[in-house]
Formats: structure tokens, sequence, C-alpha cells
């Protein structure tokens, strides 16, 4: 068709407007509910009353809303407990799901299979199915209502970073591991100062993918931290809905403020993404 | 080799593998073995006694009606995936070749699945409002009056599932994306020598060359139209007969305190879950979630 610069029947033609018009069609429906999110965030609130949900706000550059809902809605606490789970996480995954892979390439050991099965059919087990029975165990260690038990369940229930690395590390040659065992490196040594380093863009993608979850998840913080300081950005943001029921100004400015961090990562990180998803899902 | 040298060589695995096995056992599979040991027992949770009740909890689940239902609910969901899935294949397949702004159409159409679960349940409440932007919308198309999206029985779980095609077609797109432009440029140029067209790549060419990933996402979806969670409980909190499995397994053990039934209903939907999977693997044995 088109890119090969042959010149268009009619019907030709119209297949390459329909298929436009797809693409324009579905954009809108995306971007609509966000756009009007974004519209109710800058309205006052009798304006709010007032104007229909398609209806530009006065003023676009109403801050009042966001203020209050950073100040009120307690988003600052929001942002510290977040960042602490996200940072703790994130790097114990990078050296847990390393280590793991590191394991499972490059030995050849006694029950080698089994430690591959046992992971391999965890990853197929959807971890909310056993937060019932999860939850006694967290119970039971005292970790309920303490950051420890999101930072407990996000470093134990993560195969899809183990699988990462493993795919990452069978591209490094073992020629570079024998060379440097033959120089007398320890395993350990090799781990850190030859596989680790190597595994940098494995590592990004892991920290990228890892981070967006930690960022977005709902119902671990939701089950196990109730308690209003220990709330993160899903729960401060959820807790919105009773006192600020009647005032959607307010709930809508909190939806953008957790939305924005997202919009930058994404615009600024666009590839490592794409590649992280493709990467966790083939061979 | 001294025999000292040996061991310490074959136990070199288990010092790395260690801490991630510790953490694998204590938050997988002692919960799941923990679940079959509760569902067969009237629990409520903290008290010391556990009263062994047999299948009970089981003859309930499929016996209650209103346990039952929940079974329905999630006959919405995969109806939404089948659309996903359609959705994303179409759309990676036009986005595979030149396309202007091809990079923007990629960024829109996957950027919701990057935002965060609250929020999206939030911008939909919005959206779904009596009078709100999809009243607003249709009003501007001809179809007058308002509607009870949420509140609305028959509507509710079309709306909520219609928020599940909006979050996750993105993802299921850009899987899609990656896979076909993975299929070697050659194959497409000579399939046009030979006069093949846009129908026919799609049938002999991208759909073979993509059939692992297609296979990973239909358990994807599956599995995640089984344990739909988030959004309804964010938006409806599972009102107006939108209580999905997990909702209610949760319901039971942590607001009804029944932790020997909820703990019967997490395994029946996680049996559910690992007998899709295993049915997958027996259709397809190289493709899918083996990425190990």
């Amino acid at each position: 068709m088109s890119r090969h610069g042959h010149t268009l029947s009619p019907a030709g033609r119209a297949a390459v407007g329909a298929k436009y018009l797809s693409l324009v069609v579905a954009s809108v429906v995306t971007l609509l509910p966000l756009l009007v999110i974004f519209m109710a965030a800058m309205k006052t609130e009798r304006e709010r009353a007032t104007s229909g949900p398609l209806d530009p706000p006065h003023d676009w550059f109403n801050m009042h809303n966001f203020a209050f809902a950073f100040t009120q809605g307690g988003m600052l606490t929001a942002l510290v407990n977040t960042a602490i789970i996200l940072v703790v996480s994130v790097t114990g995954t990078v050296f847990i799901g390393s280590m793991t892979a590191y394991a499972i390439d490059r030995f050849r050991f006694r029950l080698r299979g089994l430690v591959l099965w046992a992971f391999l059919l965890a990853s197929v087990v959807p971890p909310i199915t056993t937060q019932v029975a999860t939850f006694q165990i967290i119970n039971g260690m005292g970790l309920f209502n303490t950051r420890l038990a999101p930072i407990a369940l996000y470093l134990g229930t993560d195969i899809l970073s183990i699988m990462i690395f493993v795919q990452f590390m069978r591209s490094i040659p073992v020629s570079l591991d024998e060379a440097a065992r033959i120089d007398g490196a320890s395993t350990f040594r090799i781990y850190r100062t030859i596989i680790l380093p190597l595994l940098k863009p494995a590592i990004a993608t892991v920290v990228i993918i890892k981070g967006v979850f930690v960022y977005n998840d709902f119902y671990v913080p939701f089950l196990y931290m109730p308690s209003p300081d220990l709330g993160v950005i899903s729960t401060s943001l959820f807790r919105f809905k009773g006192p600020y029921s009647a005032h959607w100004e307010i709930i809508c400015a909190g939806t953008v403020l957790v939305i924005l961090p997202t919009l930058a990562v994404f615009l600024f990180l666009q590839r490592f993404i794409y590649n992280g998803l493709t990467m966790g899902a083939t061979k | 080799m001294s025999d000292q040298r040996r061991w310490v060589a074959r136990l070199t695995p288990w010092f790395f593998l260690a801490v991630p096995l510790a953490f694998l056992v204590t938050f997988t599979y002692v919960p799941a073995a923990n679940l079959v040991a509760y569902s067969f027992t009237k629990w409520d949770g903290f008290s010391p006694a556990k009263q062994f009740v047999g299948l009970d909890n089981y003859a309930q689940l499929f016996t209650r009606p209103d346990l039952f239902r929940v079974f329905f609910v999630c006959l919405y969901y995969l109806a939404a995936a089948a659309v996903q899935v359609g959705l994303s294949l179409y759309f990676a397949t036009v986005l595979s070749f030149n396309v202007r702004f091809r990079n923007f159409f990629k960024g829109v159409l996957f950027f919701p699945y990057l935002v965060n679960g609250v929020a999206i349940g939030f911008i939909f409440l919005y959206f779904f409002q009596p009078g709100g932007t999809l009243d607003s919308v249709l009003r501007l198309a001809g179809v007058h009056g308002q509607h009870l999206w949420l509140g609305d029985p028959d509507l509710v779980n079309w709306s909520l599932a219609g928020v599940s095609v909006w979050r996750y077609t993105g993802l299921s797109f850009v899987l899609f994306l990656g896979a076909i432009q993975s299929i070697p440029a050659e194959l497409y140029e000579a399939a046009e020598i030979d006069g093949a067209n846009r129908w026919h790549q799609f049938r002999h060419l991208i759909l073979p060359g993509i059939r692992p990933t297609l296979s990973l996402t239909v358990i994807l979806c599956v599995s995640g139209s089984l344990s739909v969670f988030e959004i309804p409980f964010i938006m409806t909190g599972g009102a107006n007969g939108s209580t999905t499995f997990v909702i209610q397994a949760l319901k039971l053990a942590f607001q009804f305190n029944k932790v020997g039934l909820a703990s019967a209903a997490a395994l029946v939907l996680l049996l559910l879950v690992l007998l899709v999977t295993w049915v997958q693997r027996r259709i397809a044995p190289d493709e899918g979630v083996t990425a190990l």
C-alpha cells in the first residue's frame, strides 16, 4: 500500500481512511475520560456543579483544588511512604531476582528442576487468591500495619523479575565467568563484579516495571496497612471517596496529582517500559 | 578436589537461592497449603479453635445461590477480554506498518495500563455519573436521558467490564506489537511478491508468528477475568450485583470472619486458574508461561 508508493485505488484510499478513523476514535475514547478529569480539577465548586463535564474550565490555571487535595488528602505522607516502600522493595527485587537467575542459569545442581518448577508454578498463582491465608502469616510475623508487610510481599511474590533476569543472563557469555574463575575469583565475586554490571539493562527494566507496579498497587497496602499514617498513594487517594464524595473537583484534583508522576515517567522512559513488558512476556 | 571444596561447590547455588526460596515458600506455598487446611474448617480467623467441618464449605459454595452467582459475574469480564484481544490485535497489526503519528497512537493506546487503579476507579466513577461524561457524549449523539450505569444491576457489570477493556487493551496491544515486529521483514516482502493482500498476510504470517504471545495473552486474560478485584471494589464495592469472586472471598474473610468458607472460595478460584493454565499447556506445550 502507501509505504511502497503505489498510487491508491479508491478502495485503497477508503481503507486508509478507515484505518486512520479507527485510530482517532480509539484515541478519543482513551483520552476523553482523562481529559474531563483534568478539566474538572480546575473548576471551582460552583462551576463544577453548574457546568457540564464536557465544558472547559473558566480558568485553566486554577490550582486551588490541587493545593487542597495535596494538603488535606495527606499526599505528602503518602509520597514518603510510597517512596520508602518503593526503594526498599525495588532494590531487594533486583538482588533477589538476579541471585535466583544466577543460580538457576549458571549452575547445574541436584533439585534444580524442582526449584525451577516451584518458581514457575508460583508464577501462575494470582497472589490475590491466597491473601486470605497470607494475611494470617503476615499477622503472625507481627508485620500487620507496618511498612514491612508490603515490602515482604513485594519481595516474595515477584516471579516476573526473575524471568527477565534469567532471559538476559542467557545472553551473557559463560566464557566470561570461566575466565574470571581461572583467575581465581570466587562465585560471589563473579556475581558481583561480572554478572551484576552486565545485567544493567535488565536491572533498568526491572526497576521501571516494578516501580510502576509498587506505585500503583492497591490491595496490599489496603489489606495490610489500614492505619492512616501508613497511607500510600493508592490508599490515600482511595480515602478521598468518603469525605469528598460530593466534591468531585477535589477528587479529580487528587486523581490528577496521582497520574502526573506516571505520565512523566512514561514520557521519559517509554522505550524501557515497552521493552520490559515484551521481555517479560516472551521467551 | 578435596572433600571440603566439593561441598562448597555443591552448596554454592543454594547460597544464592536461600533468600529467594525462603520468600517463595513463606509467601506462596505456605499460604496455599494453609488455604487447603482452613477450607475444611469453620474458623473466624482469630480464635484458637478451628472446628473441622469436612466438605461443608465447598457444599455451601456450590449450593447457595448468593455465593454461586459470582461465577456468572466473571463471564462479563471474559467477554470484555475477548473484545480486548480483538482490539489489541487489530491495532497492533495496523501500527506495525507505516502509519503517521505512529508513536503518538501507540503511546495513547498504551498509557491507561500504567495508570493507578484507584485513579482509574475515580476517573470512571466520574465518567459514568448520571448526567456525567458518558451521558453528555450520548446526548451529543442524539441519545437522551440519564442512565444509572453503575446503579442498574443490568448495566453495572457491562460498565465495569468496559473499564477493564480501557485499562488492559494497551498491554496486550504492546505485547502483540513487539511480537509482530520480531517477524522478519523479508517474509512480508516475499508475501507481497506472491500477491498476498493484508488479510492473507495477517492470517498466514502475523497470526502464526505471534502465536506464543497470543496464547500467553489469552491465559493472562482468563486468569485476570477470574480474579477481578480492583476496579469493581473501588467503584461499587461490589454493590448492585457487581461482586466478583475475589471481592466475595475477601469480604467473607475480613468482614464476616468466615475464614474457612473464604479459603474454600479462594481455593476453588486458584484451582480454576491452574486448570486453565494446564489446559493451555496441553494444547500448546511450547508456548506461553514457560519463560524460564
